[in-house]
Protein backbone atom coordinates (compact mmCIF):
# COMPACT_ATOMS: atom_id res chain seq x y z
CA UNK A 1 0.00 0.00 0.00
CA UNK A 2 1.24 3.87 -1.23
CA UNK A 3 1.82 4.89 2.55
CA UNK A 4 2.55 8.83 1.61
CA UNK A 5 1.82 11.38 3.75
CA UNK A 6 3.33 14.52 2.65
CA UNK A 7 4.17 15.40 -0.77
CA UNK A 8 5.98 18.77 -2.04
CA UNK A 9 6.09 19.03 -5.90
CA UNK A 10 8.05 21.19 -7.41
CA UNK A 11 6.22 23.97 -4.72
CA UNK A 12 7.34 27.54 -4.85
CA UNK A 13 5.71 30.49 -3.06
CA UNK A 14 6.21 34.02 -3.80
CA UNK A 15 5.08 37.27 -1.83
CA UNK A 16 4.50 40.77 -3.19
CA UNK A 17 6.00 43.37 -0.72
CA UNK A 18 3.61 46.36 -1.67
CA UNK A 19 3.85 49.45 0.16
CA UNK A 20 0.76 51.36 1.33
CA UNK A 21 -2.02 51.69 -1.38
CA UNK A 22 -3.62 55.25 -1.52
CA UNK A 23 -6.05 56.08 -3.85
CA UNK A 24 -3.15 59.02 -4.13
CA UNK A 25 -0.37 56.78 -5.10
CA UNK A 26 -2.07 54.31 -6.99
CA UNK A 27 -3.41 57.64 -9.69
CA UNK A 28 0.46 58.85 -9.40
CA UNK A 29 1.39 55.34 -10.06
CA UNK A 30 -1.51 55.04 -12.87
CA UNK A 31 -0.13 58.35 -14.90
CA UNK A 32 3.47 57.33 -14.30
CA UNK A 33 3.29 53.45 -15.38
CA UNK A 34 5.31 52.52 -12.41
CA UNK A 35 4.54 49.69 -10.58
CA UNK A 36 5.06 49.39 -6.90
CA UNK A 37 4.94 45.78 -6.43
CA UNK A 38 8.21 43.51 -5.63
CA UNK A 39 8.29 39.79 -5.99
CA UNK A 40 10.15 38.62 -3.69
CA UNK A 41 10.72 34.42 -3.45
CA UNK A 42 10.69 32.82 -0.38
CA UNK A 43 11.02 29.08 -1.88
CA UNK A 44 11.68 27.84 -5.19
CA UNK A 45 11.13 24.40 -6.63
CA UNK A 46 10.94 22.36 -3.15
CA UNK A 47 10.27 18.78 -3.45
CA UNK A 48 10.18 15.82 -1.16
CA UNK A 49 8.02 13.28 -0.37
CA UNK A 50 7.61 11.67 3.46
CA UNK A 51 6.03 8.48 4.50
CA UNK A 52 3.70 7.69 7.08
CA UNK A 53 5.83 7.64 10.55
CA UNK A 54 9.08 9.63 8.70
CA UNK A 55 10.36 12.73 10.86
CA UNK A 56 12.20 15.33 8.72
CA UNK A 57 14.42 18.16 10.88
CA UNK A 58 14.44 21.30 8.59
CA UNK A 59 17.15 23.57 8.91
CA UNK A 60 17.90 26.90 7.76
CA UNK A 61 19.09 30.70 8.60
CA UNK A 62 16.32 33.02 9.45
CA UNK A 63 14.57 34.12 6.43
CA UNK A 64 15.24 30.58 4.36
CA UNK A 65 11.89 29.89 3.85
CA UNK A 66 10.68 26.95 6.88
CA UNK A 67 7.98 29.16 8.12
CA UNK A 68 6.49 29.49 5.10
CA UNK A 69 6.89 25.70 4.19
CA UNK A 70 5.35 24.75 6.86
CA UNK A 71 2.44 27.21 6.67
CA UNK A 72 2.03 25.47 2.98
CA UNK A 73 2.03 21.82 4.77
CA UNK A 74 -0.61 23.38 7.43
CA UNK A 75 -3.20 24.56 4.53
CA UNK A 76 -2.49 28.13 6.04
CA UNK A 77 -1.50 29.23 2.51
CA UNK A 78 -1.56 27.91 -0.97
CA UNK A 79 1.57 27.69 -3.35
CA UNK A 80 1.89 29.57 -6.24
CA UNK A 81 3.70 26.71 -8.26
CA UNK A 82 3.63 23.40 -7.78
CA UNK A 83 1.66 20.77 -5.33
CA UNK A 84 1.56 20.06 -1.64
CA UNK A 85 -0.38 17.04 -0.93
CA UNK A 86 -0.54 15.55 2.16
CA UNK A 87 -2.69 12.64 3.91
CA UNK A 88 -5.06 12.45 7.18
CA UNK A 89 -4.97 15.42 10.27
CA UNK A 90 -2.46 17.64 10.78
CA UNK A 91 -1.75 19.77 13.82
CA UNK A 92 1.21 20.68 15.53
CA UNK A 93 3.41 23.30 17.71
CA UNK A 94 2.88 26.56 15.18
CA UNK A 95 1.88 29.74 16.39
CA UNK A 96 1.37 28.31 19.41
CA UNK A 97 -1.72 30.23 21.38
CA UNK A 98 -2.91 31.77 18.43
CA UNK A 99 -6.62 31.19 18.80
CA UNK A 100 -6.42 31.95 22.73
CA UNK A 101 -7.89 35.22 23.80
CA UNK A 102 -7.01 37.01 26.89
CA UNK A 103 -10.33 37.55 28.06
CA UNK A 104 -11.54 34.36 28.31
CA UNK A 105 -10.39 32.07 31.62
CA UNK A 106 -7.79 29.19 31.56
CA UNK A 107 -10.75 26.25 31.12
CA UNK A 108 -12.69 28.39 28.53
CA UNK A 109 -8.95 28.81 26.54
CA UNK A 110 -8.92 25.37 26.10
CA UNK A 111 -12.34 24.21 24.98
CA UNK A 112 -11.66 26.99 22.43
CA UNK A 113 -8.24 26.42 21.56
CA UNK A 114 -8.95 22.58 21.23
CA UNK A 115 -12.31 23.50 18.84
CA UNK A 116 -10.08 25.70 16.63
CA UNK A 117 -7.44 23.09 16.25
CA UNK A 118 -9.99 21.02 15.40
CA UNK A 119 -10.92 18.95 18.29
CA UNK A 120 -14.90 18.42 18.92
CA UNK A 121 -16.93 19.05 22.22
CA UNK A 122 -16.74 15.33 23.17
CA UNK A 123 -12.95 14.58 22.70
CA UNK A 124 -11.84 17.92 24.04
CA UNK A 125 -13.86 16.65 27.68
CA UNK A 126 -12.20 13.31 27.04
CA UNK A 127 -8.83 14.72 27.33
CA UNK A 128 -9.58 18.49 29.62
CA UNK A 129 -8.03 16.13 32.42
CA UNK A 130 -4.52 14.85 30.61
CA UNK A 131 -4.33 18.84 29.42
CA UNK A 132 -4.84 20.56 32.30
CA UNK A 133 -2.71 17.57 34.22
CA UNK A 134 0.33 18.57 30.98
CA UNK A 135 -0.02 22.29 31.98
CA UNK A 136 0.23 22.10 35.32
CA UNK A 137 -2.33 25.23 35.63
CA UNK A 138 -4.83 23.88 37.99
CA UNK A 139 -4.40 26.67 40.37
CA UNK A 140 -5.12 29.25 37.53
CA UNK A 141 -7.76 27.49 35.75
CA UNK A 142 -10.33 29.83 36.63
CA UNK A 143 -8.52 33.29 36.17
CA UNK A 144 -8.57 35.22 32.75
CA UNK A 145 -5.71 34.66 30.59
CA UNK A 146 -4.88 38.02 30.76
CA UNK A 147 -3.30 37.60 34.32
CA UNK A 148 -1.07 34.89 32.93
CA UNK A 149 2.75 35.33 32.22
CA UNK A 150 4.18 34.55 28.57
CA UNK A 151 5.19 31.59 30.77
CA UNK A 152 2.30 30.03 31.51
CA UNK A 153 0.48 31.08 28.78
CA UNK A 154 2.30 29.09 26.61
CA UNK A 155 2.27 26.09 29.15
CA UNK A 156 -1.31 25.99 28.42
CA UNK A 157 -1.21 26.69 25.01
CA UNK A 158 1.65 23.67 24.26
CA UNK A 159 -1.03 21.45 26.48
CA UNK A 160 -3.90 21.63 24.39
CA UNK A 161 -1.84 21.58 21.16
CA UNK A 162 -0.65 18.03 21.86
CA UNK A 163 -3.20 16.86 22.95
CA UNK A 164 -4.77 17.31 19.16
CA UNK A 165 -5.33 13.56 17.69
CA UNK A 166 -3.30 13.93 14.44
CA UNK A 167 -0.91 11.64 11.65
CA UNK A 168 0.82 15.01 10.82
CA UNK A 169 2.75 16.77 13.55
CA UNK A 170 4.40 20.22 12.31
CA UNK A 171 6.79 21.55 14.96
CA UNK A 172 8.15 25.39 14.59
CA UNK A 173 11.10 26.55 16.67
CA UNK A 174 8.52 26.23 19.99
CA UNK A 175 10.66 25.16 22.97
CA UNK A 176 12.27 28.97 22.90
CA UNK A 177 10.32 29.49 26.14
CA UNK A 178 9.20 28.04 29.15
CA UNK A 179 11.48 26.76 31.69
CA UNK A 180 13.75 23.47 31.89
CA UNK A 181 11.33 20.61 33.03
CA UNK A 182 8.61 22.03 30.69
CA UNK A 183 10.93 21.78 27.88
CA UNK A 184 11.57 18.06 28.84
CA UNK A 185 8.45 17.53 29.42
CA UNK A 186 7.46 18.87 26.17
CA UNK A 187 10.19 16.78 24.13
CA UNK A 188 9.17 13.85 26.21
CA UNK A 189 5.79 14.07 24.48
CA UNK A 190 6.94 14.93 21.15
CA UNK A 191 8.65 11.97 20.94
CA UNK A 192 6.43 10.23 22.22
CA UNK A 193 4.28 11.16 19.73
CA UNK A 194 7.49 10.17 17.16
CA UNK A 195 7.21 6.29 18.54
CA UNK A 196 3.45 6.00 17.68
CA UNK A 197 4.43 6.87 14.20
CA UNK A 198 3.02 10.43 13.79
CA UNK A 199 4.66 11.75 10.26
CA UNK A 200 6.98 14.73 12.15
CA UNK A 201 8.69 17.75 10.03
CA UNK A 202 10.65 19.99 12.87
CA UNK A 203 12.17 23.27 12.46
CA UNK A 204 14.82 24.18 15.01
CA UNK A 205 17.82 25.30 15.56
CA UNK A 206 19.17 23.23 18.06
CA UNK A 207 21.11 20.34 16.44
CA UNK A 208 20.81 18.46 19.67
CA UNK A 209 16.89 18.15 19.13
CA UNK A 210 16.80 18.08 15.37
CA UNK A 211 19.46 14.76 15.83
CA UNK A 212 17.16 13.64 18.80
CA UNK A 213 14.48 13.69 17.00
CA UNK A 214 14.52 13.46 13.68
CA UNK A 215 16.23 10.63 11.16
CA UNK A 216 15.97 13.02 7.58
CA UNK A 217 17.31 16.54 7.56
CA UNK A 218 16.78 19.42 4.80
CA UNK A 219 18.73 22.40 4.47
CA UNK A 220 17.07 25.20 3.20
CA UNK A 221 18.75 28.72 1.88
CA UNK A 222 17.68 31.33 0.62
CA UNK A 223 14.14 29.33 -0.47
CA UNK A 224 16.24 26.95 -2.29
CA UNK A 225 16.50 23.09 -0.92
CA UNK A 226 20.78 23.57 -0.59
CA UNK A 227 20.62 19.69 1.20
CA UNK A 228 18.74 16.40 1.40
CA UNK A 229 19.86 13.84 3.68
CA UNK A 230 20.32 12.17 7.18
CA UNK A 231 19.35 14.32 10.07
CA UNK A 232 22.93 14.27 11.15
CA UNK A 233 24.85 14.94 7.31
CA UNK A 234 21.87 17.82 6.93
CA UNK A 235 23.30 19.11 10.86
CA UNK A 236 27.22 18.92 9.72
CA UNK A 237 26.34 20.93 6.47
CA UNK A 238 24.72 23.89 7.93
CA UNK A 239 27.83 23.70 10.41
CA UNK A 240 25.43 24.00 13.82
CA UNK A 241 27.82 22.72 16.67
CA UNK A 242 26.32 20.82 18.68
CA UNK A 243 26.94 21.92 22.26
CA UNK A 244 23.42 23.45 23.07
CA UNK A 245 21.98 21.34 25.88
CA UNK A 246 18.58 23.55 25.26
CA UNK A 247 15.74 20.88 26.40
CA UNK A 248 18.09 18.34 26.91
CA UNK A 249 17.70 15.83 29.70
CA UNK B 1 7.97 13.51 -10.09
CA UNK B 2 4.70 12.04 -10.59
CA UNK B 3 2.06 12.49 -7.43
CA UNK B 4 -0.31 9.08 -7.16
CA UNK B 5 -3.34 10.66 -5.60
CA UNK B 6 -6.13 8.21 -6.34
CA UNK B 7 -5.38 5.78 -3.44
CA UNK B 8 -8.44 5.52 -1.52
CA UNK B 9 -7.98 2.63 -0.04
CA UNK B 10 -5.74 4.35 2.64
CA UNK B 11 -7.28 4.29 5.98
CA UNK B 12 -6.57 8.03 6.52
CA UNK B 13 -8.10 8.47 3.07
CA UNK B 14 -6.50 9.66 -0.36
CA UNK B 15 -3.88 12.41 -0.45
CA UNK B 16 -5.38 16.17 -0.80
CA UNK B 17 -4.34 19.67 -0.72
CA UNK B 18 -4.49 20.65 2.85
CA UNK B 19 -6.34 23.73 2.41
CA UNK B 20 -9.02 22.81 0.68
CA UNK B 21 -11.53 22.90 3.03
CA UNK B 22 -15.72 22.68 2.58
CA UNK B 23 -16.77 26.38 3.17
CA UNK B 24 -20.15 26.49 4.66
CA UNK B 25 -20.20 23.04 4.63
CA UNK B 26 -17.41 22.97 7.52
CA UNK B 27 -19.03 25.56 8.90
CA UNK B 28 -21.65 23.60 10.07
CA UNK B 29 -19.73 20.78 10.50
CA UNK B 30 -18.15 22.44 12.99
CA UNK B 31 -20.93 23.53 15.12
CA UNK B 32 -19.15 23.46 18.24
CA UNK B 33 -16.51 25.59 17.44
CA UNK B 34 -19.35 28.24 15.61
CA UNK B 35 -20.72 28.60 19.14
CA UNK B 36 -17.79 29.32 20.66
CA UNK B 37 -16.48 31.79 18.39
CA UNK B 38 -19.91 33.34 18.71
CA UNK B 39 -20.01 33.32 22.65
CA UNK B 40 -16.76 34.57 22.87
CA UNK B 41 -17.85 37.51 20.60
CA UNK B 42 -20.64 38.50 23.03
CA UNK B 43 -18.54 37.74 26.35
CA UNK B 44 -15.61 40.08 24.40
CA UNK B 45 -18.60 43.09 23.99
CA UNK B 46 -19.68 42.87 27.20
CA UNK B 47 -16.66 42.90 29.21
CA UNK B 48 -15.99 45.28 32.35
CA UNK B 49 -19.67 46.59 30.83
CA UNK B 50 -22.09 46.77 34.15
CA UNK B 51 -25.26 47.15 31.89
CA UNK B 52 -23.50 43.85 29.82
CA UNK B 53 -26.77 42.57 27.17
CA UNK B 54 -29.30 45.19 28.21
CA UNK B 55 -27.30 47.50 25.79
CA UNK B 56 -29.36 44.84 23.16
CA UNK B 57 -32.21 46.89 24.68
CA UNK B 58 -31.36 50.17 25.17
CA UNK B 59 -29.88 50.68 21.81
CA UNK B 60 -32.44 49.91 19.45
CA UNK B 61 -35.15 51.22 22.19
CA UNK B 62 -33.50 54.59 22.09
CA UNK B 63 -33.28 54.76 17.97
CA UNK B 64 -37.41 53.59 18.53
CA UNK B 65 -38.08 56.72 20.29
CA UNK B 66 -35.74 58.85 17.69
CA UNK B 67 -37.59 57.82 14.89
CA UNK B 68 -40.93 57.80 16.25
CA UNK B 69 -40.87 61.14 17.10
CA UNK B 70 -39.45 62.41 13.73
CA UNK B 71 -41.76 60.39 11.90
CA UNK B 72 -44.60 62.05 14.14
CA UNK B 73 -43.21 65.28 13.78
CA UNK B 74 -41.37 65.84 10.72
CA UNK B 75 -42.27 63.05 8.19
CA UNK B 76 -46.27 63.22 9.26
CA UNK B 77 -46.82 59.17 9.66
CA UNK B 78 -49.65 59.27 11.39
CA UNK B 79 -50.86 55.77 10.60
CA UNK B 80 -52.61 53.56 12.63
CA UNK B 81 -50.55 51.79 15.45
CA UNK B 82 -47.02 53.49 14.05
CA UNK B 83 -45.36 52.81 16.78
CA UNK B 84 -45.16 48.74 15.53
CA UNK B 85 -44.61 49.82 12.07
CA UNK B 86 -41.36 51.30 12.80
CA UNK B 87 -40.39 48.87 15.21
CA UNK B 88 -40.92 45.97 13.06
CA UNK B 89 -39.15 48.13 10.45
CA UNK B 90 -36.70 48.89 12.41
CA UNK B 91 -35.62 45.15 13.55
CA UNK B 92 -34.71 44.55 9.83
CA UNK B 93 -32.71 47.25 9.30
CA UNK B 94 -31.02 47.29 12.81
CA UNK B 95 -30.30 43.09 11.87
CA UNK B 96 -29.37 43.87 7.95
CA UNK B 97 -26.93 46.89 9.07
CA UNK B 98 -25.16 44.68 11.71
CA UNK B 99 -24.86 42.11 9.33
CA UNK B 100 -22.82 44.26 6.91
CA UNK B 101 -20.79 46.67 9.31
CA UNK B 102 -19.61 43.39 11.38
CA UNK B 103 -19.31 41.18 9.02
CA UNK B 104 -17.32 42.72 6.88
CA UNK B 105 -14.92 43.38 9.77
CA UNK B 106 -15.15 40.02 11.22
CA UNK B 107 -11.82 38.53 8.92
CA UNK B 108 -9.85 41.53 9.30
CA UNK B 109 -10.70 41.04 13.42
CA UNK B 110 -9.41 37.70 13.80
CA UNK B 111 -6.23 38.12 11.16
CA UNK B 112 -4.39 36.67 13.89
CA UNK B 113 -6.24 33.03 13.26
CA UNK B 114 -6.63 33.41 9.88
CA UNK B 115 -2.55 33.90 9.61
CA UNK B 116 -1.76 31.39 11.29
CA UNK B 117 -4.19 28.32 11.64
CA UNK B 118 -6.23 26.36 9.00
CA UNK B 119 -9.77 26.45 9.72
CA UNK B 120 -12.75 27.35 7.88
CA UNK B 121 -12.38 30.94 7.20
CA UNK B 122 -16.19 31.40 6.37
CA UNK B 123 -16.48 30.77 10.28
CA UNK B 124 -16.00 34.47 10.98
CA UNK B 125 -18.55 35.81 8.46
CA UNK B 126 -21.18 33.69 9.80
CA UNK B 127 -19.91 33.88 13.43
CA UNK B 128 -21.45 37.63 13.05
CA UNK B 129 -24.18 36.66 11.50
CA UNK B 130 -25.19 34.54 14.62
CA UNK B 131 -24.11 37.39 17.18
CA UNK B 132 -26.65 39.75 14.93
CA UNK B 133 -29.48 36.93 15.58
CA UNK B 134 -28.65 37.16 19.19
CA UNK B 135 -28.94 40.50 19.13
CA UNK B 136 -32.30 40.13 17.35
CA UNK B 137 -33.86 38.15 20.58
CA UNK B 138 -34.30 41.20 22.75
CA UNK B 139 -35.78 43.42 19.88
CA UNK B 140 -38.31 40.54 19.31
CA UNK B 141 -39.22 40.29 22.97
CA UNK B 142 -39.98 44.52 23.16
CA UNK B 143 -41.93 43.73 20.04
CA UNK B 144 -44.19 40.91 21.29
CA UNK B 145 -44.56 43.12 24.39
CA UNK B 146 -45.99 46.31 21.84
CA UNK B 147 -47.47 43.34 19.79
CA UNK B 148 -50.13 42.19 22.73
CA UNK B 149 -50.40 46.08 24.18
CA UNK B 150 -52.45 46.68 20.09
CA UNK B 151 -54.38 43.81 20.25
CA UNK B 152 -52.34 41.96 17.91
CA UNK B 153 -54.65 38.75 16.42
CA UNK B 154 -51.96 37.09 13.95
CA UNK B 155 -53.31 34.81 11.23
CA UNK B 156 -51.42 32.00 9.49
CA UNK B 157 -50.18 34.40 6.66
CA UNK B 158 -48.70 36.81 9.91
CA UNK B 159 -46.73 33.62 11.17
CA UNK B 160 -45.32 33.14 7.90
CA UNK B 161 -44.38 36.45 6.93
CA UNK B 162 -42.73 36.17 10.26
CA UNK B 163 -40.59 33.34 9.01
CA UNK B 164 -39.88 34.64 5.53
CA UNK B 165 -38.78 38.37 6.47
CA UNK B 166 -36.32 36.68 8.51
CA UNK B 167 -35.59 33.98 6.34
CA UNK B 168 -34.51 36.52 3.41
CA UNK B 169 -32.36 38.65 6.16
CA UNK B 170 -30.24 36.15 6.80
CA UNK B 171 -29.54 34.76 3.93
CA UNK B 172 -28.57 37.97 2.29
CA UNK B 173 -26.80 39.04 5.29
CA UNK B 174 -25.07 36.25 5.08
CA UNK B 175 -23.88 36.38 1.74
CA UNK B 176 -23.28 39.94 1.84
CA UNK B 177 -21.52 39.50 5.19
CA UNK B 178 -19.27 36.92 3.21
CA UNK B 179 -18.33 39.12 0.19
CA UNK B 180 -17.62 42.33 2.23
CA UNK B 181 -15.51 40.34 4.68
CA UNK B 182 -12.82 39.21 1.71
CA UNK B 183 -12.91 41.97 -0.19
CA UNK B 184 -12.04 43.98 3.25
CA UNK B 185 -8.80 41.63 3.09
CA UNK B 186 -7.61 43.52 0.37
CA UNK B 187 -9.11 46.93 0.98
CA UNK B 188 -9.99 48.42 3.68
CA UNK B 189 -11.69 51.21 2.33
CA UNK B 190 -14.78 48.79 2.31
CA UNK B 191 -15.44 49.04 5.83
CA UNK B 192 -15.94 52.87 5.44
CA UNK B 193 -17.99 52.48 2.53
CA UNK B 194 -20.42 49.83 4.20
CA UNK B 195 -20.93 52.46 6.91
CA UNK B 196 -21.88 55.13 4.83
CA UNK B 197 -24.33 52.67 2.91
CA UNK B 198 -25.31 51.42 6.10
CA UNK B 199 -26.34 55.10 7.33
CA UNK B 200 -28.52 55.52 3.90
CA UNK B 201 -29.84 51.92 4.15
CA UNK B 202 -32.95 52.57 6.41
CA UNK B 203 -34.40 55.01 4.35
CA UNK B 204 -34.41 52.70 1.34
CA UNK B 205 -37.40 50.89 2.96
CA UNK B 206 -41.24 51.93 4.63
CA UNK B 207 -40.19 52.31 8.46
CA UNK B 208 -39.42 55.59 9.31
CA UNK B 209 -42.54 56.51 6.85
CA UNK B 210 -45.66 54.19 6.02
CA UNK B 211 -45.37 52.56 2.13
CA UNK B 212 -48.30 54.70 1.08
CA UNK B 213 -45.93 57.64 1.50
CA UNK B 214 -43.47 56.16 -1.23
CA UNK B 215 -45.69 54.46 -3.47
CA UNK B 216 -47.59 57.62 -4.38
CA UNK B 217 -44.39 59.63 -5.29
CA UNK B 218 -43.05 56.29 -7.31
CA UNK B 219 -46.65 56.04 -8.92
CA UNK B 220 -45.19 56.80 -12.77
CA UNK B 221 -42.34 55.58 -12.45
CA UNK B 222 -43.22 51.84 -12.30
CA UNK B 223 -39.14 50.60 -12.89
CA UNK B 224 -38.18 52.53 -9.49
CA UNK B 225 -41.27 51.19 -7.80
CA UNK B 226 -39.98 47.45 -8.47
CA UNK B 227 -36.47 48.52 -7.90
CA UNK B 228 -37.58 49.77 -4.51
CA UNK B 229 -40.32 46.62 -3.31
CA UNK B 230 -38.18 44.56 -4.97
CA UNK B 231 -34.99 45.18 -2.91
CA UNK B 232 -34.03 42.44 -0.29
CA UNK B 233 -34.50 44.75 2.98
CA UNK B 234 -37.95 46.24 1.99
CA UNK B 235 -39.50 42.91 0.99
CA UNK B 236 -38.35 41.48 4.34
CA UNK B 237 -39.68 44.98 6.24
CA UNK B 238 -42.82 44.76 3.66
CA UNK B 239 -43.29 40.99 5.13
CA UNK B 240 -42.57 42.35 8.69
CA UNK B 241 -45.21 44.53 9.06
CA UNK B 242 -47.55 42.09 7.55
CA UNK B 243 -46.62 40.13 10.35
CA UNK B 244 -46.59 42.33 13.20
CA UNK B 245 -48.17 45.64 12.20
CA UNK B 246 -50.84 44.44 10.20
CA UNK B 247 -52.54 42.19 12.30
CA UNK B 248 -53.19 44.82 14.70
CA UNK B 249 -55.78 46.45 12.74
CA UNK B 250 -59.35 45.40 12.99
CA UNK B 251 -59.72 44.03 9.26
CA UNK B 252 -56.54 42.71 8.13
CA UNK B 253 -57.64 41.58 4.77
CA UNK B 254 -58.48 45.69 4.22
CA UNK B 255 -55.41 46.80 6.11
CA UNK B 256 -52.90 44.41 3.68
CA UNK B 257 -55.07 45.82 0.56
CA UNK B 258 -54.47 49.55 1.16
CA UNK B 259 -51.08 49.42 3.09
CA UNK B 260 -48.69 47.08 1.70
CA UNK B 261 -47.88 46.14 -2.02
CA UNK B 262 -49.24 43.80 -3.97
CA UNK B 263 -47.70 39.90 -3.89
CA UNK B 264 -45.43 40.38 -1.09
CA UNK B 265 -45.65 37.05 -1.18
CA UNK B 266 -44.52 36.02 -4.22
CA UNK B 267 -41.92 38.47 -4.21
CA UNK B 268 -40.65 37.38 -0.89
CA UNK B 269 -40.54 33.62 -2.01
CA UNK B 270 -38.39 34.91 -5.16
CA UNK B 271 -36.30 36.58 -2.78
CA UNK B 272 -35.40 33.76 -0.88
CA UNK B 273 -34.84 31.25 -3.96
CA UNK B 274 -32.61 34.55 -5.26
CA UNK B 275 -30.97 34.61 -1.62
CA UNK B 276 -30.11 30.93 -2.07
CA UNK B 277 -28.20 31.90 -5.53
CA UNK B 278 -26.35 34.69 -4.02
CA UNK B 279 -24.91 32.70 -1.40
CA UNK B 280 -24.08 30.66 -3.35
CA UNK B 281 -22.18 33.09 -5.54
CA UNK B 282 -20.91 34.87 -2.44
CA UNK B 283 -19.26 31.69 -1.25
CA UNK B 284 -17.37 31.00 -4.47
CA UNK B 285 -16.26 34.69 -4.29
CA UNK B 286 -14.84 34.12 -0.46
CA UNK B 287 -13.35 30.84 -1.72
CA UNK B 288 -11.34 32.84 -4.57
CA UNK B 289 -10.00 35.70 -2.31
CA UNK B 290 -9.42 33.44 0.90
CA UNK B 291 -6.97 31.73 -0.90
CA UNK B 292 -4.46 34.99 -0.76
CA UNK B 293 -5.80 36.24 2.89
CA UNK B 294 -2.37 34.76 4.96
CA UNK B 295 -0.31 36.37 3.23
CA UNK B 296 -2.07 39.64 2.84
CA UNK B 297 -3.34 40.22 6.38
Amino acid sequence: MNNTSVVLDGVSKHFKLKNHRSIKRMTVNLVTGRREINKFTALDQISFELDQGDTLGLLGLNGSGKSTLLKLVSGVMEPDEGKVLTRGRIAGLIEVGAGFHSELSGRENIFLNGAILGMTEAEIRRKFDSILAFSEMEQFLDSSVRHYSSGMFMRLAFAVAVHTDCDIFLIDEVLAVGDQPFKRKCMRKIGQLKEEGRTMIYVSHNPKQVLRLCERGIVLQAGRMAFEGTAEQAVKFIEYSVDDDDGEE
Amino acid sequence: MTVQTSDTTHPLGPLREPGQAGGLVDVFRRRYLLKLLVRKELRVRYQGSAVGLGWSYVQPLVRFCVYYFIAGLVVSHKTPHRALHIFCGLMMVQFFGNCMVAGTKSVIKNKSLVRKINMPREMFPVASVCVSLYHLFPMYVILFIGCFVSGWHPDALALLAMVMALAIMALWGLGVALILSSLNVFLRDVSNVVEVISTVLRWTCPMIYPWTAIAGKLANHPVLYDLYVSHPLCAAVVLANRAFWIPSFSNIHSATIHQLPQHIFLRGGILLGLGAVFLGIAQIIFRRLESRFAEQL
